[in-house]
Protein backbone atom coordinates (compact mmCIF):
# COMPACT_ATOMS: atom_id res chain seq x y z
CA UNK A 1 0.00 0.00 0.00
CA UNK A 2 2.87 2.95 0.97
CA UNK A 3 5.04 1.27 -2.66
CA UNK A 4 1.93 2.16 -4.55
CA UNK A 5 1.63 5.50 -3.43
CA UNK A 6 4.91 6.02 -2.94
CA UNK A 7 4.84 4.95 -7.05
CA UNK A 8 2.26 6.64 -8.00
CA UNK A 9 3.56 10.23 -6.86
CA UNK A 10 7.41 9.41 -8.07
CA UNK A 11 6.35 7.39 -11.40
CA UNK A 12 9.45 7.84 -13.31
CA UNK A 13 11.26 5.51 -10.48
CA UNK A 14 12.38 1.87 -10.65
CA UNK A 15 11.72 0.96 -7.15
CA UNK A 16 11.16 -2.28 -6.23
CA UNK A 17 9.49 -3.91 -3.15
CA UNK A 18 11.52 -6.92 -1.75
CA UNK A 19 10.31 -9.66 1.10
CA UNK A 20 11.81 -10.10 4.27
CA UNK A 21 12.22 -12.79 6.18
CA UNK A 22 9.85 -10.65 9.59
CA UNK A 23 7.55 -9.10 6.71
CA UNK A 24 8.19 -5.78 7.20
CA UNK A 25 7.44 -3.67 4.38
CA UNK A 26 10.49 -3.16 2.38
CA UNK A 27 11.74 -1.35 -1.15
CA UNK A 28 14.47 -1.68 -2.31
CA UNK A 29 15.52 2.34 -3.62
CA UNK A 30 18.61 3.26 -6.49
CA UNK A 31 20.96 5.00 -4.53
CA UNK A 32 20.79 8.44 -6.61
CA UNK A 33 17.21 8.79 -6.11
CA UNK A 34 17.22 8.27 -1.96
CA UNK A 35 16.74 11.71 -1.49
CA UNK A 36 13.84 12.28 -3.53
CA UNK A 37 12.36 8.92 -2.37
CA UNK A 38 13.14 10.39 1.36
CA UNK A 39 11.54 13.42 0.70
CA UNK A 40 8.59 11.98 -0.80
CA UNK A 41 8.02 9.75 1.93
CA UNK A 42 8.12 12.25 4.32
CA UNK A 43 5.92 15.31 2.39
CA UNK A 44 3.59 12.93 0.14
CA UNK A 45 -0.21 12.79 1.27
CA UNK A 46 -1.27 9.63 3.20
CA UNK A 47 2.82 8.45 3.71
CA UNK A 48 4.02 11.65 6.64
CA UNK A 49 7.43 9.60 7.37
CA UNK A 50 8.06 12.50 9.36
CA UNK A 51 10.66 10.13 11.72
CA UNK A 52 13.93 8.23 10.79
CA UNK A 53 14.32 6.07 13.32
CA UNK A 54 17.48 4.67 12.44
CA UNK A 55 20.08 4.30 9.38
CA UNK A 56 22.15 1.32 9.79
CA UNK A 57 24.15 -1.25 6.78
CA UNK A 58 24.92 -4.41 6.25
CA UNK A 59 28.04 -6.00 4.45
CA UNK A 60 28.00 -8.58 2.65
CA UNK A 61 31.49 -9.21 0.94
CA UNK A 62 32.72 -10.73 -1.15
CA UNK A 63 29.27 -10.54 -2.45
CA UNK A 64 29.15 -7.21 -5.12
CA UNK A 65 27.35 -4.68 -4.71
CA UNK A 66 28.83 -5.21 -1.41
CA UNK A 67 26.73 -3.43 1.37
CA UNK A 68 23.28 -2.57 1.94
CA UNK A 69 22.52 0.54 3.63
CA UNK A 70 19.18 0.36 5.55
CA UNK A 71 16.70 3.03 6.58
CA UNK A 72 14.41 2.70 8.64
CA UNK A 73 11.14 4.99 8.71
CA UNK A 74 8.45 5.72 11.29
CA UNK A 75 4.96 7.71 10.89
CA UNK A 76 2.10 8.25 13.37
CA UNK A 77 0.67 5.15 11.46
CA UNK A 78 3.23 3.00 9.55
CA UNK A 79 6.76 1.40 9.46
CA UNK A 80 8.64 1.26 6.12
CA UNK A 81 12.27 -0.22 5.75
CA UNK A 82 14.51 0.86 2.72
CA UNK A 83 17.61 -0.23 0.92
CA UNK A 84 19.70 0.79 -0.76
CA UNK A 85 22.53 -1.12 -2.56
CA UNK A 86 25.96 0.28 -2.62
CA UNK A 87 28.92 -0.80 -4.35
CA UNK A 88 32.02 -1.51 -2.69
CA UNK A 89 34.45 0.24 -5.12
CA UNK A 90 33.14 3.05 -4.75
CA UNK A 91 31.39 2.97 -1.36
CA UNK A 92 29.35 6.41 -1.40
CA UNK A 93 25.90 7.70 -0.66
CA UNK A 94 23.77 11.42 -0.65
CA UNK A 95 23.02 12.02 2.43
CA UNK A 96 19.20 12.45 3.51
CA UNK A 97 20.34 15.47 6.20
CA UNK A 98 17.87 18.01 4.34
CA UNK A 99 15.20 15.58 5.27
CA UNK A 100 15.43 14.57 8.58
CA UNK A 101 18.32 16.56 10.29
CA UNK A 102 18.84 13.28 12.41
CA UNK A 103 20.33 11.42 9.93
CA UNK A 104 23.60 13.68 10.96
CA UNK A 105 24.82 11.38 13.86
CA UNK A 106 23.31 7.64 11.61
CA UNK A 107 25.29 8.50 9.17
CA UNK A 108 27.99 9.76 10.92
CA UNK A 109 27.89 6.20 12.88
CA UNK A 110 27.80 4.21 9.35
CA UNK A 111 30.87 5.74 7.94
CA UNK A 112 32.58 5.01 11.30
CA UNK A 113 31.85 1.31 11.14
CA UNK A 114 31.81 0.71 7.48
CA UNK A 115 33.14 3.40 5.43
CA UNK A 116 30.40 4.44 4.15
CA UNK A 117 30.90 7.91 2.36
CA UNK A 118 27.56 10.28 2.64
CA UNK A 119 28.45 12.95 0.17
CA UNK A 120 27.19 16.53 1.23
CA UNK A 121 27.69 15.61 5.04
CA UNK A 122 29.51 17.84 6.18
CA UNK A 123 30.99 16.43 9.24
CA UNK A 124 31.82 12.87 8.85
CA UNK A 125 33.85 12.40 11.60
CA UNK A 126 34.28 9.29 13.92
CA UNK A 127 31.74 8.82 16.39
CA UNK A 128 32.37 5.65 18.01
CA UNK A 129 35.65 4.72 17.30
CA UNK A 130 38.54 6.57 18.83
CA UNK A 131 39.15 9.77 16.70
CA UNK A 132 42.44 8.70 14.93
CA UNK A 133 41.17 4.62 14.57
CA UNK A 134 42.64 3.39 11.10
CA UNK A 135 39.99 1.15 9.13
CA UNK A 136 36.04 0.45 9.58
CA UNK A 137 35.45 -2.26 11.62
CA UNK A 138 31.91 -4.01 10.80
CA UNK A 139 33.48 -4.58 7.24
CA UNK A 140 33.83 -8.28 6.92
CA UNK A 141 36.98 -8.04 5.72
CA UNK A 142 38.61 -6.35 9.22
CA UNK A 143 41.06 -8.64 11.21
CA UNK A 144 38.79 -8.59 14.71
CA UNK A 145 41.36 -9.95 17.05
CA UNK A 146 43.92 -7.64 16.10
CA UNK A 147 46.79 -6.49 18.67
CA UNK A 148 47.53 -3.17 18.43
CA UNK A 149 49.34 -0.81 21.44
CA UNK A 150 46.77 0.79 24.08
CA UNK A 151 47.11 4.53 23.95
CA UNK A 152 46.97 5.48 28.09
CA UNK A 153 46.88 9.41 27.12
CA UNK A 154 45.35 11.59 24.70
CA UNK A 155 47.30 14.82 22.97
CA UNK A 156 46.41 17.92 25.10
CA UNK A 157 42.97 19.81 23.53
CA UNK A 158 44.43 23.07 24.99
CA UNK A 159 47.39 24.60 24.75
CA UNK A 160 49.38 25.62 27.68
CA UNK A 161 48.72 29.77 27.04
CA UNK A 162 44.87 28.74 27.17
CA UNK A 163 45.02 26.84 30.18
CA UNK A 164 46.81 29.23 32.29
CA UNK A 165 44.17 31.60 30.56
CA UNK A 166 41.52 29.63 31.85
CA UNK A 167 43.18 29.27 35.35
CA UNK A 168 43.54 32.96 35.78
CA UNK A 169 39.83 34.06 34.80
CA UNK A 170 38.76 30.79 37.47
CA UNK A 171 40.82 32.85 40.15
CA UNK A 172 39.88 36.08 39.67
CA UNK A 173 35.94 34.84 39.08
CA UNK A 174 36.87 32.97 42.89
CA UNK A 175 38.61 35.99 44.47
CA UNK A 176 35.60 38.29 43.82
CA UNK A 177 33.07 35.68 44.84
CA UNK A 178 34.88 35.03 47.69
CA UNK A 179 35.33 38.48 48.85
CA UNK A 180 31.20 39.00 48.20
CA UNK A 181 30.85 36.18 50.37
CA UNK A 182 32.75 38.36 52.93
CA UNK A 183 30.59 40.98 53.06
CA UNK B 1 50.86 -5.86 73.72
CA UNK B 2 48.00 -5.34 76.23
CA UNK B 3 48.09 -4.79 79.82
CA UNK B 4 45.02 -5.55 81.26
CA UNK B 5 45.56 -2.90 84.28
CA UNK B 6 46.17 0.14 81.98
CA UNK B 7 43.61 1.64 79.56
CA UNK B 8 46.85 1.82 76.81
CA UNK B 9 47.77 0.21 73.64
CA UNK B 10 50.88 0.42 72.49
CA UNK B 11 51.86 -0.18 69.04
CA UNK B 12 54.75 1.40 66.39
CA UNK B 13 53.72 4.60 64.14
CA UNK B 14 53.34 2.12 60.70
CA UNK B 15 50.95 -0.07 62.70
CA UNK B 16 49.15 2.81 63.09
CA UNK B 17 49.37 4.19 59.85
CA UNK B 18 48.33 0.68 58.31
CA UNK B 19 45.74 0.29 60.10
CA UNK B 20 44.16 4.12 59.63
CA UNK B 21 44.59 3.06 55.63
CA UNK B 22 43.47 0.03 55.21
CA UNK B 23 40.45 0.21 58.09
CA UNK B 24 38.90 3.10 55.32
CA UNK B 25 39.17 2.72 51.58
CA UNK B 26 37.35 5.10 49.80
CA UNK B 27 36.69 3.66 46.32
CA UNK B 28 36.18 6.15 43.55
CA UNK B 29 32.94 5.62 41.45
CA UNK B 30 34.29 4.01 38.02
CA UNK B 31 32.04 1.13 37.13
CA UNK B 32 32.20 0.02 33.22
CA UNK B 33 29.74 -2.60 33.04
CA UNK B 34 28.04 -5.35 34.04
CA UNK B 35 30.51 -5.69 37.04
CA UNK B 36 29.31 -2.04 38.50
CA UNK B 37 25.93 -3.70 39.23
CA UNK B 38 27.58 -6.20 41.13
CA UNK B 39 29.58 -3.67 42.49
CA UNK B 40 26.72 -1.60 43.63
CA UNK B 41 25.43 -4.47 45.57
CA UNK B 42 28.30 -5.20 47.30
CA UNK B 43 27.65 -1.52 48.76
CA UNK B 44 24.39 -1.94 49.40
CA UNK B 45 22.42 -2.91 52.16
CA UNK B 46 22.37 -6.61 51.42
CA UNK B 47 26.06 -7.07 51.76
CA UNK B 48 26.99 -4.05 52.91
CA UNK B 49 30.86 -3.27 52.79
CA UNK B 50 30.65 -0.51 55.06
CA UNK B 51 31.40 -3.54 57.72
CA UNK B 52 34.82 -3.55 55.83
CA UNK B 53 35.11 -0.01 56.23
CA UNK B 54 35.27 0.61 52.35
CA UNK B 55 31.53 2.32 51.86
CA UNK B 56 32.27 5.65 50.70
CA UNK B 57 31.96 5.52 46.99
CA UNK B 58 33.61 8.78 46.01
CA UNK B 59 32.63 10.46 42.84
CA UNK B 60 35.91 12.37 43.03
CA UNK B 61 39.54 10.77 42.45
CA UNK B 62 41.15 13.38 44.57
CA UNK B 63 39.27 11.76 47.26
CA UNK B 64 39.74 8.37 46.83
CA UNK B 65 42.19 5.82 47.34
CA UNK B 66 40.89 2.79 45.40
CA UNK B 67 39.94 2.18 41.79
CA UNK B 68 37.59 -0.63 41.63
CA UNK B 69 37.66 -1.16 37.52
CA UNK B 70 34.55 -2.95 36.95
CA UNK B 71 33.57 -4.19 33.45
CA UNK B 72 35.25 -3.95 30.08
CA UNK B 73 37.67 -0.79 29.39
CA UNK B 74 37.34 0.05 25.44
CA UNK B 75 40.62 1.38 23.51
CA UNK B 76 38.70 4.87 23.56
CA UNK B 77 37.87 4.91 27.23
CA UNK B 78 41.66 3.72 28.25
CA UNK B 79 43.08 7.44 28.69
CA UNK B 80 40.23 8.57 30.58
CA UNK B 81 40.81 5.69 33.22
CA UNK B 82 44.36 6.91 33.29
CA UNK B 83 43.66 9.80 33.72
CA UNK B 84 41.29 9.59 36.81
CA UNK B 85 43.94 7.26 38.08
CA UNK B 86 46.79 9.87 37.77
CA UNK B 87 44.32 12.11 39.65
CA UNK B 88 43.79 9.69 42.50
CA UNK B 89 46.33 10.93 45.79
CA UNK B 90 49.00 8.48 47.15
CA UNK B 91 48.38 6.26 48.34
CA UNK B 92 46.35 4.62 45.95
CA UNK B 93 45.25 1.13 44.88
CA UNK B 94 43.70 -0.37 42.20
CA UNK B 95 42.04 -3.79 41.53
CA UNK B 96 40.83 -5.50 38.41
CA UNK B 97 37.22 -7.31 38.66
CA UNK B 98 36.15 -9.53 36.55
CA UNK B 99 37.62 -11.42 33.66
CA UNK B 100 37.26 -8.47 30.91
CA UNK B 101 38.95 -5.81 33.10
CA UNK B 102 41.60 -8.67 34.09
CA UNK B 103 42.73 -10.13 30.73
CA UNK B 104 39.81 -8.68 28.28
CA UNK B 105 37.48 -11.44 28.70
CA UNK B 106 34.94 -12.96 25.66
CA UNK B 107 35.89 -9.57 23.61
CA UNK B 108 38.69 -10.71 22.55
CA UNK B 109 38.56 -8.29 19.42
CA UNK B 110 39.82 -4.43 18.31
CA UNK B 111 37.70 -2.30 20.16
CA UNK B 112 39.07 -3.41 24.07
CA UNK B 113 41.86 -3.26 26.20
CA UNK B 114 43.06 -6.51 26.92
CA UNK B 115 43.68 -6.44 30.47
CA UNK B 116 43.74 -2.99 32.61
CA UNK B 117 47.41 -3.78 33.49
CA UNK B 118 48.42 -2.33 30.71
CA UNK B 119 46.96 1.20 31.74
CA UNK B 120 47.30 1.13 34.92
CA UNK B 121 48.99 -1.13 37.86
CA UNK B 122 46.56 -3.80 39.83
CA UNK B 123 47.14 -4.86 43.11
CA UNK B 124 44.08 -7.39 42.71
CA UNK B 125 42.23 -9.69 40.47
CA UNK B 126 38.82 -10.71 41.31
CA UNK B 127 37.96 -13.41 38.76
CA UNK B 128 34.39 -13.92 37.59
CA UNK B 129 31.71 -13.38 35.11
CA UNK B 130 30.78 -10.97 36.28
CA UNK B 131 31.95 -11.79 40.19
CA UNK B 132 29.39 -12.09 42.56
CA UNK B 133 29.52 -9.44 45.50
CA UNK B 134 30.95 -11.62 48.24
CA UNK B 135 34.27 -12.43 45.83
CA UNK B 136 34.59 -8.79 45.60
CA UNK B 137 34.38 -8.48 49.18
CA UNK B 138 37.18 -10.76 49.38
CA UNK B 139 38.95 -8.93 46.92
CA UNK B 140 38.82 -6.13 49.41
CA UNK B 141 39.95 -7.82 51.98
CA UNK B 142 42.48 -9.47 50.47
CA UNK B 143 43.62 -5.71 49.56
CA UNK B 144 43.35 -4.83 53.05
CA UNK B 145 45.81 -7.53 53.93
CA UNK B 146 48.24 -6.23 51.20
CA UNK B 147 48.13 -2.63 53.04
CA UNK B 148 48.77 -4.18 56.47
CA UNK B 149 51.78 -5.31 55.05
CA UNK B 150 53.01 -2.78 52.58
CA UNK B 151 55.73 -0.36 54.48
CA UNK B 152 54.15 2.74 55.72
Amino acid sequence: MIFDALQSLLPGLVLKPIGTADRQETILVEADRIVDVCRTLRDGKELGFILLADITAADFWPREPRFEVVYHLASPTARLRLKVMVPGASAHLPTVQGVWPAAGWLEREVWDMFGIEFDGHGDLRRLLMPEDWEGHPLRKDFPVQIRLKTRSSEPLQISEEEFRANLAKDRAARGRGVGQAGH
Amino acid sequence: MTDPDLPVLTTSVEKMVQWARRSSIWPVTFGLACCAIEMMAMSASRYDIARFGAEVFRGSPRQSDLMIVAGRLSRKMAPALRRVYDQMPEPKWVISMGACASIGGVFDNYALVQGVDQIVPVDVYVPGCPPRPESLIYGIVQLQKKIAGQRA
